[in-house]
């Protein structure tokens, strides 16, 4: 996935649809306050510079699905994983909700139920199907939409055909009015995401750990 | 059997507190079962309504369970580690402390791993460890190499109970068929003697080495990540140091309300208190050594994100937490300690109630100040915990206190058999040993 900031209005549409499409329980105000939210993507604020060269910009934080997750090498149970596809996979069913994955993670980007998920009565009809719901104690991430994948791969495999990289794109993306975020597979060197990640405007978050995250961002000013 | 009852009457004081159980220990239990059950209590409330009733959040995963686990598992290093080096350099004090000291580590080991249990968001999948066990992770290390030491640690205490538990089967009325089935038929020959001896001898060489791992990687829980100031090669021998720092203070805790309330001031003597207080002073000393060494190798280093947290430390929000640390593990227990006027039974009781507190709050101080301060930019969560985990902290200690009690009441918390031994045949054996020592004495 790459994540083009100069064209990124931090408008959080990404973050709505996201939270819409893989049923992200409704926390409430009185406990988000306590930090008690869920975000698979979030926005968060990076302040660069002292008074008065300031300068603030929102950065849209998926998971990084790293290529080397410090999160998976500390689960007891292998309940977080490098599944085939490359991406960092959380099994919520098997997950002990031990959290040693929420504190390994320098992105912070695995949070926790710390109660029962719960929604509005209206919004309880519009859950989508494809995506489990969690339950109680257990911890849960980005999955880059891995259901859309399975859907539009079993959709190649009935119409008889090849299934291609480009049939599927994550919520988030799909919802960018901005065109900011784009995504597709990095190892294809002729992909768009490939010709952006190798850009001179491009970097990842916290490169110097070795974790290799496959979330690019383009930004002219970084 | 007339001859026998003699001999038990030398240790009567000993068998006191088998024997008759006062007013105190029923008032002082009902206590410790209020408690108990209070923490019970909150425990059910947690497991119905989840984690969101303590005082955790994003980022602040961990808090008062995984300080109190490290911090059981500390205080485990009093007993078993204590005794089989003791025992194994001969030293003819321990006698009289070997027993107390072996119970505390058994006992609680069971809150340390407990703490781990209530910790978890699910702990109904808890057996998923070992159905899906991943053993890359370190928490995994832990749950084999503590499950390791409770055997062995279990064997340790119970071996050289036999020879007791015998002596009660033959001379207490009560319970006798408990005692029966536990003392395995001893009945004190000579060649029992010797087969327990040399399985006494294996169990104290095996267990030292189980023990320094399990401080080691339950460090490792936190080392292995690369989070600030857990990343540390230090961490391995700065807990094991550190654990054993807080076991020899829970030990001399334990012996001083052991001798006040049995009234054991003949067992457990002034020189006791004096050489335990030693040992605490060198782990004193070694605790600041490596607490210095850890903070001045960051502070050189000085990379912004560790920065961020050392000064959350030393001058920022966690700094009562450090300086208390500091206080209750350093200041405060040096001096009492260096003096051989305060080395004394009330002076190492102070030194050692301060050590326990100094070194829960340096768990404290390493668990939560690195997880407030993530890499990327966060709310800025503030951690409190709540009445449910004051609470579950103060179940365990009760529920500890309580089976310790209990132990007390069915079996003598001093070895008999190994205090008679040291009577009978040490005083001669000594005196043998130290000609060995010696240039101009002629070995027979």
């Amino acid at each position: 996935m790459v994540i083009d900031l100069d064209k990124c209005s931090g408008c959080q549409a990404c973050v709505v649809a996201c939270h819409a499409e893989n049923n992200i329980a409704i926390i409430g105000p009185e406990e988000a306050a306590k930090g008690r939210t869920i975000h698979w993507i979030e926005l968060i604020p990076y302040i660069e510079g002292e008074y008065p060269h300031i300068k603030a910009r929102l950065l849209p934080r998926p998971c990084m699905h790293c290529d080397h997750p410090p999160c998976t090498k500390v689960c007891p149970v292998n309940a977080t994983y490098i599944n085939e596809e490359g991406l960092v996979a959380q099994i919520n069913h098997r997950c002990i909700g031990c959290r040693y994955c929420t504190t390994a993670c320098p992105y912070t980007v695995k949070y926790f139920n710390w109660y029962e998920p719960q929604w509005p009565k209206e919004m309880k009809g519009s859950l989508n199907r494809d995506v489990s719901l969690r339950t109680k104690g257990v911890v849960e991430k980005c999955t880059f939409c891995h259901h859309r994948l399975l859907k539009a791969r079993e959709k190649a495999k009935a119409e008889g055909r090849e299934f291609l990289p480009d049939e599927y794109i994550p919520a988030c993306v799909q919802a960018c009015p901005s065109g900011a975020m784009t995504f597709g597979d990095l190892n294809d060197a002729f992909s768009t995401v490939s010709r952006l990640s190798r850009e001179r405007r491009a970097f990842r978050l916290l490169e110097d750990l070795g974790t290799e995250p496959k979330v690019f961002y383009l930004s002219e000013g970084m | 059997m007339e001859e026998k009852h003699l001999t038990l009457e030398q240790d009567a004081i000993l068998f006191e507190p088998i024997r008759k159980t006062g007013k105190a220990f029923y008032l002082t239990l009902s206590i410790l079962v209020a408690v108990i059950l209070w923490a019970a209590w909150a425990y059910l409330h947690q497991y119905r309504y989840g984690l969101g009733i303590t005082g955790l959040a994003r980022p602040i995963f961990w808090g008062v369970y995984i300080t109190n686990f490290v911090f059981f598992i500390g205080i485990s290093h009093a007993g078993t580690l204590i005794s089989a080096i003791l025992r194994l350099a001969k030293a003819e004090w321990r006698r009289s402390i070997t027993r107390s000291a072996e119970v505390i580590t058994v006992l609680v080991l069971f809150f340390g791993v407990g703490n781990i249990l209530m910790d978890l968001g699910r702990p109904d999948r808890m057996l998923n460890i070992i159905q899906y066990a991943q053993f890359q992770s370190p928490l995994l290390w832990d749950v084999a190499s503590i499950s390791v030491y409770l055997i062995a640690s279990s064997i340790y205490l119970y071996l050289p109970l036999i020879p007791d538990i015998a002596l009660l089967r033959d001379h207490s009325g009560k319970r006798n068929w408990f005692y029966r089935l536990l003392a395995l038929g001893w009945n004190g020959t000579e060649k029992q003697h010797h087969r327990l001896e040399k399985a006494i001898a294996f169990m104290a060489i095996l267990v030292i080495p189980v023990a320094i791992s399990v401080h080691t990687v339950v460090s490792f829980v936190f080392a292995m990540t690369i989070q600030p100031m857990w990343h540390s090669a230090i961490f391995g021998p700065y807990f094991v140091a550190g654990a054993i720092f807080s076991g020899i203070a829970a030990l001399i805790v334990a012996m001083a309300v052991i001798r006040k309330v049995y009234h054991l001031e003949d067992y457990l003597r002034p020189v006791h208190f004096n050489n335990l207080g030693i040992l605490l002073l060198v782990m004193t000393l070694l605790w600041f050594y490596f607490t210095f060494t850890e903070y001045l190798t960051t502070y050189y280093g000085g990379e912004p994100v560790h920065m961020a947290i050392f000064w959350l430390k030393f001058t920022g929000r966690f700094a009562p937490y450090f300086w208390g640390m500091f206080l209750f593990c350093f200041v405060i227990p040096l001096p009492i300690l260096s003096l051989r006027k305060t080395r004394t039974v009330t002076g190492t009781l102070i030194a050692s109630i301060s050590v326990i507190i100094g070194m829960w709050l340096e768990r404290f101080i390493i668990v939560v100040p690195t997880l407030t301060n993530p890499r990327l930019p966060n709310e800025a969560v503030i951690y409190f915990p709540t009445w449910v985990e004051w609470s579950l902290f103060a179940g365990c200690i009760a529920f500890f206190i309580l089976l310790y009690m209990i132990f007390t009441k069915l079996f003598p918390i001093v070895s008999i058999w190994e205090v008679r031994e040291g009577r009978e045949k040490s005083i001669a054996e000594v005196r043998e040993r130290i000609k060995t020592y010696l240039p101009g004495i002629a070995i027979e």
